[in-house]
């Protein structure tokens, strides 16, 4: 008795390696879509793009399968993000005014990201006395100059600032301060106005030297920082947007808040100019708004490219979020359906080359990224290979097939292929193509469904590090639907002015809801499947290559078998279109099934062997023959006191829904109102008095604890009739002698139904069965004591393993289950897993997970972990994901505890929600989703991981910049470093460990002396003549220089 | 008769007697179960036993061995039965008086064992402790154990119509540590359900710190945690709380209340049940109800074809007898199954009631 509780669990030495060879927990990859995407960067020479967030995540992306990861200190947004061309480094910028420099740093082989140095911009003045660097206010624009490894700061306060890159130290002497500017400007001009902050900094692609400054006024001034005087002073005098230089520098043209561009023409020769060459307004005449960025580009056959963002009527088109292409007399306004973050070209960067000849435009928004080739006519968009917008539509269910066979794998690949044709030029490729991929082709194919809000259920490639988009089934054309109309008309609508272009797939918003796909199985050997909706339908589905028309059986099963006194008060059931429709290659439906009442299918299960798919919903669950298109059983688990079940789609869940919209909108709002750089410290306090007011009635809601009735569950507790799983065996039910089809169903009151089922036996292997009824007969009914949800429900064979998938064995698939007997039934409740002996059912083993740990089950899976020393060696075990997010793993059928993890952050509940677990394979992976439209896949085997490995061509003449601060370093180490670039790149071309690269390099150099603003560097360098020790602010700066 | 029995209305109720190895069955009217006097006639009648006391015990529908000696528990017992009443009889010399109460049938079976062996084992009983024909609700357990600022309580809910009735809530308590006194967040009980199981039981107060459940120290969880410990350990809570009134605590050792107040303020040291039997609780919570379904029906209605879903329906095909449902639903599987089937010759007799009825037992008689 007393052992029983201090039993220890894995005292055993043996045990505890095995399980090490077992088991691993690694987050690997994050599939999908970057959340909340805040800045974006584009480096010409390695071809790789990197894209910030506002949780300060740094994403970079180059050839499929070339990813890296960084993830600030700070959860700050990211606003800026600038490549050193070639160098495989970033500078960041963050709201709260920090620089970041991040490398691609590698290490046996394979290249990661990380954080080398990092800068706060000194925003007062103080302790440090003459030598501190002067003040400096927000950042608003940075510019690197590689040339000279310096960046430029452009900051609210009018002023230039320097920053050595090599060591984010400012270069005091070096500051352009507004008084500088204002003394080479005419007095009518100057007229006692400041410049407003810097908008835009642009550098010379061919002189170096020479920098371009907008103020927010209007004014543009050329730079010259070797000479320290200006060049060049164009007098706009309207507000300031962006910039674009030339590529001979002869031309630039400025963008304006009242969405007006101009060109001005540097060649002019005569300081100031007053007038540029040609002002427009392309949307005009009406007020528009203003363009935010604005690009130039040149071509070789002659003309230019103009692409700028926004600039619309503000009246009619205010709210579209635009990017418009102008080349000649053809201009495309690209509408996207979220807002734009960013844009970039892809061109020749080559100062010797005469002409940018784009080739391809991306643009980064809120929920996409889009890339347009500039190169063939019509600018079509080229399909990403990552990427995806996952969440094009809202996820609603997710499913992961592993190890699918190649032959329907390729048939898969084919029917996406029909669907969305590659385009056929060769030139359209994507262009973003940096780093290799070094990580080895997938042994096998894993498959990610993803079932959406609008009816569709997408197919993704999940074998490797980028999840790519194969396939899309949409089971909306089976239905009909009262958006159909409006949709043609609003197309026909809008034709002539602008010539708006949709772009993008990004479409949050769902024709029906009723459409909504919420459970999804998959047979991957006979490529048949199952789609069940929120309306209550259960579609049958099945693979082919051809196009065909045909009509779709429909049926409907009545759940609630005339138990009276229950009303639905949800939505209606969908109408199906009758007669025969037309369907394209890929997924054809054959049978529609619809449950009575229509409320949401809450589990499904097929068994195509027996050609049977069985569906429960709040009210019940059906058993349907699909080879005879005949309800087999009908069979209803509402408790008579259960009122909520007939609410429909809950009533809570509808109010919830109702108000994340509405604080959707209120993030819209607070986005569209604020300007570019809305988040100064009086916006943020104004944005947390409106939310307190908002939310005034929670400060007496407070004042009473938060209590926790102790009560146990009830049988009549609302909703107690959902079913939660449903499950075929073959197995012993009725008898210890004699074994046959079996189907389970799991319901939220812990009540568990066995039917035994008469299915007629096929002749042959493989074959279909003969026609006759199915029949199906109730053989036990459990009520767990607990009276806890069941979660799942598993039979193993007499050794104690699960029963294979239907085909797997009679195909030699699987290892064929041991049927002389000994069976036994796993039932997993949210509080315990429990394995009753079959066909008694009687209890043999269990686990209360959560009387012990005070956790409760949301997932459930079994599954084969192989061992990493032994090559044979596999075990089942049950893993399991738990409301705080930790992942358990129990040996079966002994359920024993073995390991756990913690995985996903208990507050995340859509995360927890969303976890999938794969049920076969040797790299166990799961899925759960981080964001609305990124998947983070882990892995539980401590085999076959997959993970991003690749590398990057990376030139860095290291030895140049850290040879100029650092005098003590060893001469043999700046040797090392200074290999040229050409050697550094065929080196990492073979995918061999880096020495000059490794990260034993760099931490050999201590980088804390570098942040110093006492070391040697700033002592000696600093010339500054500024020599007061109170807080010094932007004001007082001003004076001292004027 | 057992035709008639077959198609008892609700209004019957079937009484099947054992006494040592023997059946008999009759029937009751439910509504008029009459005097007890006049059914303890009837039992020793039916058993030929008219000669020695006895005492008569019932299952309950949680499966607990209950007495019935007079007209109100006798009352009880017909009116729950569902329809079958399952009568246990023993001679009163040869009846163990303990066995009586909550989980006592699971331990049943070793007397009945004991009484197959004829091991006429006479004990005279001095009644003492619990009275036996009360079922417990609460206990105090490991007083020896607990430092006395701590109290232990046990709260039985099977067969308590009674909510258990309370609520827990966060909070903050005070610990001595060695670096002094320190603030430790901590779970407390914020309301007690008037008329509710833990109300009654006068053990739980509000503000009761609560410092374990069922052995499983509860600091460092979240009250949700804590919540779902609770729930899940609710057939058989054992609660260890730091009462919030420490005047009524047990003096051991001849201390003075509170006396031992500093090396006694922390939580227990070791999370040692003493009274807790594993076993015991284990029985109790394993009652998962499993009524197994007419699979006889199958062998009729194979090869009919079946048109539509009326027919097809499993529930139609096998509809649930009334007393197939009760008769299952009324035993716990962990004991009452075994316990028929120790009794029960013919291994193939499951708990399934074949077409042909009731009457397999031995003679059936109707009042």
């Amino acid at each position: 008795m007393m052992k029983f509780r201090f039993r220890r669990q894995g005292a055993d030495p043996q045990r505890e390696k095995l399980k090490q060879e077992l088991f691993a927990f690694n987050k690997t990859v994050e599939h999908g879509f970057p959340n909340q995407p805040s800045a974006l960067a584009f480096d010409p020479e390695l071809r790789i793009m990197a894209i910030g967030t506002r949780s300060g995540g740094v994403k970079i992306y180059g050839a499929p399968g070339v990813e890296f990861t960084g993830l600030h200190n700070d959860t700050a947004t990211v606003t800026q993000m600038h490549f050193l061309p070639g160098q495989g480094r970033l500078l960041t910028l963050l709201d709260d005014s920090s620089l970041h420099l991040w490398e691609i740093v590698h290490q046996n082989g394979c290249a990661h990201l990380e954080e080398a140095l990092s800068f706060q911009l000194p925003g007062r003045l103080g302790f440090d006395g003459a030598s501190a660097p002067p003040s400096l206010t927000r950042v608003t624009v940075v510019l690197l100059m590689p040339a000279a490894d310096m960046a430029a700061l452009g900051t609210e306060g009018s002023s230039v600032f320097f920053l050595d890159v090599t060591t984010l130290m400012l270069l005091e002497g070096q500051t352009l301060g507004p008084d500088e500017v204002l003394c080479s400007l005419p007095d009518d001009y100057r007229c006692g106005k400041s410049l407003g902050p810097v908008e835009s900094l642009q550098g010379h692609l061919r002189d170096p030297t020479k920098i371009l400054i907008g103020y927010s006024r209007g004014l543009l001034v050329i730079w010259n920082q070797a000479a320290r005087c200006v060049d060049h002073v164009f007098l706009g005098n309207q507000q300031l947007e962006s910039l674009c230089w030339g590529r001979n520098g002869s031309t630039v043209v400025s963008s304006h808040s009242d969405g007006s561009y101009a060109v001005w023409s540097a060649d002019a020769g005569r300081s100031p100019t007053l007038q540029p060459a040609a002002a427009t307004t392309p949307y005009g005449p009406f007020p528009c708004k203003a363009i935010n960025k604005i690009l130039w580009r040149n071509c070789e056959s002659g003309g230019h490219f103009i692409i700028f963002s926004g600039g619309m009527p503000r009246a009619s088109y205010g709210d579209r979020h635009c990017v418009s292409v102008l080349r000649a007399e053809t201009l495309v306004t690209l509408d996207f359906t979220s807002r734009i973050i960013d844009f970039f070209t892809v061109h020749s960067t080559q100062p010797e080359d005469e002409f940018d000849d784009p080739q391809a435009l991306a643009v980064l928004l809120e929920e996409e990224l889009v890339v347009l080739d500039l190169q063939t006519p019509g600018w079509p968009a080229v399909p990403a290979p990552y990427l995806a917008p996952l969440h094009s539509s809202a996820i609603t269910c997710s499913a992961h097939v592993a190890n699918v066979p190649t032959k329907l794998w390729a048939r898969i690949m084919s029917a996406g292929e029909q669907q969305s044709p590659q385009p056929a030029s060769s030139t359209s490729s994507w262009p973003i193509t940096g780093g290799r991929n070094l990580a080895q082709e997938p042994s096998q194919r894993g498959l990610l469904l993803t079932g959406h809000e609008d009816g569709t259920v997408r197919f993704w490639d999940a074998s490797g590090v980028a999840l790519r988009p194969l396939y899309k089934l949409s089971t909306a054309g089976l239905f009909q639907t009262d958006c159909e109309h409006a949709d043609s008309l609003a197309q026909a609508a809008e034709d002539d002015w602008p010539p708006f272009r949709k772009v993008g797939c990004f479409d949050p918003y769902s024709d029906d809801p009723r459409l909504g796909v919420q459970k999804v199985a998959l047979c991957k050997y006979t490529a048949q499947m199952v789609v069940a909706g929120t309306a209550g339908q259960v579609l049958m589905l099945e693979l082919s290559d051809m196009p065909s028309e045909h009509a779709v059986s429909v049926t409907s099963v009545d759940l609630l078998q005339d138990r009276e006194g229950f009303t639905w008060k949800g939505h209606e059931r969908l109408s199906p279109r009758t007669g025969p429709l037309p369907w394209a290659a890929g997924f054809q439906p054959r049978v529609l099934v619809q449950c009575l009442p229509p409320a949401a299918v809450t589990a499904v299960t097929l068994h195509t062997e027996w050609c049977l798919v069985a569906f429960g919903t709040s009210h019940g669950f059906g058993v349907f023959d699909y080879q005879r298109k005949s309800p087999v059983l009908a069979r209803c688990t509402l408790h008579p006191n259960d009122s909520l079940a007939m609410e429909g789609p809950l009533s809570r869940v509808k109010s919830l829904k109702k108000s994340l919209r509405q604080s959707f909108r209120r993030i819209r709002k607070s986005r569209v109102s604020g300007k570019k750089r809305a988040t100064t410290a009086s916006s943020k306090l104004q944005e947390a008095n409106a939310q307190l007011a908002e939310q005034a009635c929670p400060h007496d809601v407070e004042m009473t604890p938060v209590q926790r009735r102790i009560e146990p569950r009830s049988a009549d507790d609302s909703l107690s009739g959902v079913v939660r799983c449903l499950y075929f065996a073959d197995t012993f039910l009725r008898d210890a002698a004699h074994h046959g089809p079996t189907m389970w169903a799991g319901t939220n009151s812990g009540s568990v139904f066995a039917y035994a089922l008469e299915v007629p036996a096929a002749a042959a292997c493989g074959e279909k069965r003969p026609e006759g009824a199915v029949e199906a007969v109730l053989g036990k009914e459990v009520q767990l004591m607990h009276r806890a949800p069941v979660v799942a429900i598993a039979v193993l064979d007499g050794r104690g393993r699960p029963l294979p998938e239907p085909y797997e064995a009679s195909r030699d698939l699987a290892q064929a289950p041991d049927m002389q007997g000994g069976h036994a039934v796993l039932i997993a409740s949210e509080e315990q897993f429990k394995v009753f002996t079959l066909p008694k059912v009687s209890a043999k083993t269990k686990f209360k997970l959560t009387a012990h740990e005070g956790c409760r089950v949301r997932k459930v899976a079994l599954a084969t972990f192989a061992s990493v020393a032994c090559e044979d060696y596999a075990e089942t075990c049950l893993a399991c994901l738990t409301n705080l997010g930790d992942v358990h793993v129990f040996s079966v059928p002994g359920l024993r505890p073995q390991v756990h993890y913690s995985c996903i952050r208990k507050e995340d509940i859509s995360g927890i929600a969303s976890c999938v677990f794969t049920r076969h394979g040797q790299a166990y992976p799961g899925f759960y989703l981080i964001s609305p439209s990124e998947f983070e896949r882990f892995s539980l085997s401590a085999r076959n991981i997959t993970e991003p490995i690749c590398s990057l061509d990376i030139s860095w003449p290291r030895s140049v910049t850290r040879g100029s601060y650092r005098p003590q370093e060893s001469p043999k180490l700046s040797q090392a470093n200074g290999t040229p670039s050409i050697i550094l790149a065929s080196q990492s071309c073979d995918g061999s460990p880096d020495p000059a690269h490794s990260k034993g390099t760099d931490t050999s150099e201590p980088p804390e002396a570098m942040l110093s603003p006492m070391s040697i560097d700033s002592a000696t360098s600093a010339d500054t003549t500024l020599d007061t020790t109170g807080d010094v602010t932007v004001e007082d700066v001003k004076d001292f220089l004027g | 008769t057992s035709q008639s029995l077959l198609f008892c209305s609700s209004s019957s109720v079937i009484i099947s007697c054992l006494f040592g190895a023997e059946f008999r069955r009759f029937s009751l009217n439910r509504h008029k179960p009459g005097k007890f006097e006049d059914f303890y006639k009837l039992v020793v009648h039916t058993h030929h036993i008219s000669n020695s006391e006895v005492t008569i015990g019932y299952a309950d529908v949680h499966g607990d061995l209950l007495p019935i000696n007079n007209d109100d528990n006798f009352c009880k017992a017909v009116s729950s039965a569902n329809p079958l009443l399952r009568v246990f009889i023993q001679k009163r010399e040869e009846a163990d008086h303990y066995n009586f109460g909550a989980g006592t049938l699971s331990r049943k079976k070793k007397v009945l064992v004991a009484l197959r062996d004829e091991g006429l084992r006479r004990r005279t009983h001095l009644d003492i402790s619990m009275p036996h024909d009360f079922r417990p609700v609460s206990s105090v357990i490991d007083v020896d154990i607990l430092p006395e600022t701590h109290r232990r309580v046990r709260l039985y809910r099977h067969g308590c119509e009674k909510p258990l009735g309370f609520y827990i809530r966060d909070g903050t308590s005070v610990r001595v540590t060695p670096h002094g006194l320190e603030k430790v967040p901590g779970i407390f009980i914020s309301r007690m359900v008037p008329g509710g199981l833990a109300e009654s039981t006068g053990l739980l107060a509000v503000n009761d710190e609560v410092l374990e459940v069922n052995g499983i120290e509860v600091a460092g969880k979240t009250l949700d945690q804590v919540t779902d410990m609770m729930i899940a350990n609710s057939h058989n809570l054992i609660i260890t709380v730091k009462p919030a009134n420490q005047r009524n605590n047990v003096v051991r050792g001849g201390r003075a209340p509170g006396g031992g107040g500093q090396s006694s303020d922390g939580p227990p040291t070791a999370h040692v049940l003493q009274n807790f039997h594993p076993d015991e609780a284990e029985s109790d919570e394993d009652a998962d109800i499993v009524i197994e379904g007419a699979a006889a029906p199958l062998a009729p209605t194979r090869g009919v074809p079946l048109g539509g879903l009326p027919r097809a329906n499993g529930t139609s095909l096998a509809p649930r007898r009334p007393w197939d449902t009760a008769l299952h639903g009324m035993g716990r599987e962990g004991s009452t199954h075994r316990l028929l089937s120790t009794m029960r010759p013919d291994p193939r007799h499951h708990l399934v009631i074949p077409r042909g009825g009731v009457e397999e037992h031995g003679p059936a008689l109707t009042l």
